[in-house]
């Protein structure tokens, strides 16, 4: 029979604790990679290539070296040497870490605009950035491919892996669609995006002998850590890697850029700690960003609503240096009980840096497509997509772990007033203003992954948490803060989390929303752990500490999973086991609806986005301050997309041509209208704690949402984001 | 770090001095665009003249109900001038449509008539750019053209003057004291800035060693003037297009018009078309149209800014007759 401790305090899931890295952020305590100070610190500088496909023919850095205080100027010519990247591995998923395939300043050859080719150190960033500037580079070029609509027809089918499957299928949905008495048939673009974290990617490193220490912006310091040791040939077990604030990462820092190895690389060659901060630019050259895609959508239905044939097919592109496939059809396979269902994703592959992740990838467009049918129905979009709300995952059949689409658009109508809209496109107006009022489905996957934890429980009450998980913003550390002050019933303030640092135990990377329940679900069985060891010391009565003193004992401590290599690679086994057997079993999601109100000026057709409801099924909400904040930044990332955001590919040259704040068009506040977002907190029997993540849904269905408001104002279908007045007039 | 000298100038004999056989000198006001312009390797003084000292940051009413603008007045203080607001509330109103209130602390009248474009190209050291490497070719055209001209561009260069206090200044009758060793002159706004021809570099009639010392206003023809603009988001962005304008009416006939388009030329672009069409016709919605197109028949786009012809058309009309209800409501 096991003890109960008595719970003493009142619990603090749910409430809106104050996160716990705040006074250090708003005190500019907080210390972020480009802010450590050492001893004979030296400041590094990139040159970028400014062709798309080429070698270089000669590099002149004599002007760049002559400048006082500059100490080298690294080339191919001069680079030391770096060890290939390592091909993908499901058993060992920090194969995915690199950026890029390419051996930076390793080569001569250059793969694409923006490459760096070389690198100068100096004792001040100021010689460093002028000296790059004097870097003479000339080049013979090759025939490159960089216009991806130029290149769509040469789209070839995309391979599926173990964490993405390609194409998939139900019925004969084209066949279907030929028969259906009602159909609807558009194409989509959307054009590629960047990420822009307010903090660009920063690396400061020290090498003492073959032991490095790195501070790093970084979503991913285990990625990190196996990656540096590998391309620089050294022990993994003397690498450090430290993250302990991030200032967003949004995706783009998950993957290992040139910058970070560039700056281990120019401190291995100068023998000094060196730092580099990466300008707004350097950001944009070397970092990748989202796929731009042309998507085709189909869909037949039956006169009373009912779906029979969903078709939705896409283009995307990678880099010929590499890059995933976005999956911008993957909600397509969840969201609708269609009778046949046709899904496929073609790629093409171009001269330009890899694509990486960017919040939601595949799933933040959502599909504006529902609504199109509904105006065909002369039916409420709402309605439409009650109808055809499955049972069952629809693609293929499997349980749905968790599914309250219905609760979330009852509970997001009734916030919003959904019910005071007229149907007609144009019926609504606020003086000269054209109104509408628009509604879709948020969706993203919930993921889980391996983290190891420890748990100390000290005589004074205090506990300690230390996983190496990351936080970027999201409130990682106060949530799990509370998550353990509750198992433990101690109260949150005793409660401290270590983390950001890979000598702490392993965690996954912070992406995919999954890392919240990832490291609760490990913390959990820690503080169950930790219950019974206490429960065996104490009497019934005695709370956490009461019982250590009682027996005597300074501390007591918990660990789950093991940092060993065996331990590793169990873990890794057990949680590919676990995830294969789970994704065969459910199909576990976030999921929402999103309601918007815009304006849209007859005459200019700017359009203001005025108010905005959304409604949430995200399990059980652990903080609720930084959960609803987490998930109206997703939001106002998805208005950016849907009215502003795009990064100008120069066809002619596959060259950046916005590669700063000015000319590539995030929201301003002037942009971003109240959002009210609600959640109906009805925990996921699936999950730890019954915890979804909710760092990417908000985003998904926004740009949707304001599509559709767009058409309901003005009367036009918009399918080409973004959604610039230009196309309105 | 590149080298440059730096002087910081108590009056304006001093800075007029220190630029005199100079031919790389700049002269440094808020500093919000030169700054930059040498971050980016676009600006290379060998002297820096800092000017923000001078002594000229005062709005001052003239005889004749003008003002008189010290070419450092900061922008946010001319806004919110209280002359400025009353009589000439379209230049408020321009000033307050730009930048961020950081900026606009910081810029001065002065350097906002010097502002260079921001074309894509021009930015950008790799792209060929006549303006900055005169010769060398226009990679905007063919290019990204969504902020570029439609108005009195050539095949040598499409970019746009960013500014939209000039806008406001041109549809006032503004005229620029400008002052060197050699003496002072006073040009029309109008005549400031040069349209780029074959010598894109040559972006104004100020010789090297010439300070803008002032801006003056005349008595404005009507106090009703607003200004519209146009742009990608609801703040921090330059005009793709955007209207300053100035309407009298009597007995249902425009009596006085005053009409300058922003984002759409190299320079600020007085509608002197539109505005021989307008005055003594009818105020009336299908008249300011009728005058639009008048403005703009001459209007040629690329691929990605064609859109600017309809949209200044709207937009002027649409400025039009919000004066007009303005005028009625009051």
């Amino acid at each position: 029979m096991t003890q109960t401790l008595p719970r003493t305090h009142e619990p603090s899931v749910g409430k809106p604790v104050d996160r716990v890295d705040g006074t250090a952020k708003t005190t500019g305590a907080a210390r972020f990679a480009a802010e450590y100070p050492y001893p004979g610190l030296a400041h590094a500088a990139l040159v970028h290539a400014t062709v798309s496909r080429g070698r270089i023919t000669a590099i002149d850095t004599t002007e760049a070296a002559a400048i006082p205080g500059v100490i080298t100027v690294l080339t191919h010519h001069n680079a030391p040497a770096l060890k290939p990247p390592r091909r993908f591995n499901p058993l060992d998923l920090s194969t995915m870490a690199s950026g890029t395939s390419v051996s930076y300043l390793n080569t001569d050859e250059v793969h694409w605009d923006g490459q760096p080719v070389a690198v100068v150190v100096a004792e001040t960033l100021t010689a460093a950035r002028e000296a790059a500037a004097l870097v003479e580079v000339s080049y013979t070029t090759f025939a490159s491919t960089v216009d991806f609509k130029a290149e769509e027809p040469n789209a070839e089918p995309q391979k599926g892996n173990l964490l993405m499957s390609g194409s998939a299928k139900k019925g004969d949905a084209e066949a279907a669609l030929a028969k259906a008495p009602v159909r609807i048939e558009a194409r989509f673009t959307t054009p590629p995006h960047h990420h822009n974290a307010i903090e660009p990617h920063a690396t400061t490193a020290m090498w003492d002998g073959d032991r490095l220490t790195v501070h790093d912006g970084t979503q991913s310091i285990d990625w990190l850590r196996s990656h540096l040791a590998l391309r620089f040939d050294v022990p993994v077990e003397g690498v450090r890697v430290l993250a302990p604030f991030v200032g967003g990462g949004f995706g783009g820092k998950a993957n290992i850029w040139p910058g970070t190895i560039l700056t281990v690389m120019a401190a291995r060659a100068t023998g000094r700690p060196v730092r580099l901060l990466l300008t707004r630019e350097d950001v944009y050259r070397t970092v990748g960003g989202r796929t731009p895609s042309t998507q085709r959508v189909a869909l037949g239905a039956r006169t009373d609503g009912t779906l029979t044939a969903l078709v939705h097919t896409s283009v995307t592109r990678t880099g010929r240096v590499g890059g995933n496939p976005e999956q911008v059809t993957s909600q397509s396979k969840h969201l609708y009980d269609a009778e046949n269902i046709l899904v496929r994703q073609n790629v093409v592959e171009l001269d330009l840096i890899s694509n990486t992740a960017m919040r939601a990838p595949g799933d933040s467009i959502g599909t504006a497509s529902i609504d199109e049918l509904a105006y065909e129905l002369g039916m409420d979009p709402i309605e439409l997509r009650m109808r055809n709300e499955p049972e069952r995952n629809p693609i293929d059949g499997r349980r749905f772990a968790n599914r309250k689409l219905r609760e979330a658009y009852r509970l997001g109508a009734e916030r919003f007033g959904w019910a005071d809209r007229t149907p007609e496109p144009g019926s609504m107006r606020d003086g000269r203003w054209l109104v509408g009022m628009g509604v879709a489905t948020a969706f993203h996957p919930a993921w889980q992954f391996l983290a190891n934890v420890t748990v100390r429980l000290s005589v004074d009450g205090s506990v300690l948490v230390r996983c190496g998980f990351q936080e970027m913003g999201m409130g990682g550390a106060t949530a799990q803060a509370q998550i353990a002050a509750d198992a433990l019933g101690v109260p949150v303030e005793s409660v401290r989390v270590e983390y950001g640092d890979s000598s702490l135990p392993l965690s996954p990377a912070a992406g995919g929303s999954m890392q919240t329940a990832s490291v609760a679900s490990s913390v959990l069985t820690a503080c169950e752990k930790l219950r019974r060891k206490l429960a065996r010391l104490g009497r019934p009565g005695d709370d956490p500490a009461a019982a250590l003193a009682r027996a005597g004992v300074p501390s007591l401590e918990v660990s789950v999973g093991s940092d060993t290599r065996i331990g590793r690679l169990t873990g890794q086994v057990r949680f590919l086991s676990k995830l294969i057997r789970d994704q065969r079993r459910w199909m576990k999601a976030a999921s929402g609806a999103q309601f918007c109100e815009v304006r849209v000026d007859p005459d200019t057709g700017e359009t203001r986005v005025s108010r905005w409801t959304a409604a949430f099924d995200v399990g059980r909400v652990i903080n609720a301050k930084t959960a609803v904040s987490q998930l109206r930044g997703g939001i106002v990332m998805g208005i950016g997309m849907a009215l502003s955001e795009e990064t100008l590919v120069d066809p002619r040259t596959g060259r950046i041509m916005n590669p700063g704040l000015g000319e590539y068009h995030v929201p301003v506040h002037a942009d971003v209208p109240p959002i009210d977002v609600a959640y109906l907190d009805e925990p996921d029997p699936t999950m730890p704690l019954g915890l979804i993540g909710v760092g990417e849904v908000g985003i998904t269905g926004a740009a949707a949402a304001i599509a559709n408001a767009i058409h309901h104002a003005t009367g036009r279908r918009i399918r080409e984001l973004p959604i610039t007045l230009d196309k309105l007039l | 770090m590149r080298t440059f000298s730096y002087v910081s100038a108590p009056d304006v004999e001093t800075a007029l001095r220190a630029v005199a056989g100079e031919p790389n000198a700049k002269f440094l006001g808020g500093g919000t665009n030169l700054v930059d312009l040498m971050r980016e390797n676009i600006e290379r003084p060998d002297v820096v003249v800092d000017i923000s000292r001078l002594p000229l940051t005062e709005v001052e009413e003239l005889p004749g109900g003008g003002v008189r603008i010290g070419a450092l007045v900061r922008n946010s203080a001319l806004a919110a001038h209280p002359l400025i607001r009353t009589r000439y509330p379209v230049l408020s109103q321009a000033i307050l449509c730009g930048a961020s209130a950081q900026l606009r602390n910081m810029a001065t009248v002065g350097g906002n008539l010097l502002q260079r474009t921001r074309c894509l190209y021009f930015y950008d050291g790799a792209s060929a750019c006549n303006k900055r490497e005169p010769g060398s070719g226009c990679a905007a055209i063919g290019g990204f053209t969504r902020n570029h001209g439609v108005l009195g561009v050539s095949e040598h260069c499409i970019a746009t003057h960013p500014s939209d206090l000039c806008v406001a200044l041109a549809a006032l009758d503004a005229e620029v004291e400008v002052e060197s060793t050699r003496g002072t002159r006073r040009l029309p706004l109008s005549e400031f800035h040069r349209l780029p021809g074959s010598t894109p570099h040559v972006e104004t009639a100020l010789a090297p060693d010439e300070l803008i010392t002032a801006v003056e206003l005349p008595a404005p023809v009507t106090e009703r003037s607003r200004y519209r603009k146009v742009r990608d988001r609801a703040s921090y962005a330059f005009a793709l297009v955007s209207v300053a304008a100035a309407l009298d009416v009597g007995d249902g006939t425009v009596t006085a018009v005053r009409l300058a388009l922003g984002g759409v030329a190299p320079k600020p672009w007085r509608a002197v078309e539109a505005e021989r069409v307008l005055l003594g016709a009818p105020a009336t919605e299908e008249a300011f149209r009728t005058a639009a197109e008048a403005e703009l028949a001459a209007a040629t786009g690329q691929d990605g800014n064609t859109f600017k012809i309809e949209l200044a058309r709207r937009t002027i009309v649409a400025t039009l007759r919000d004066l007009l209800s303005d005028g009625s409501a009051a």
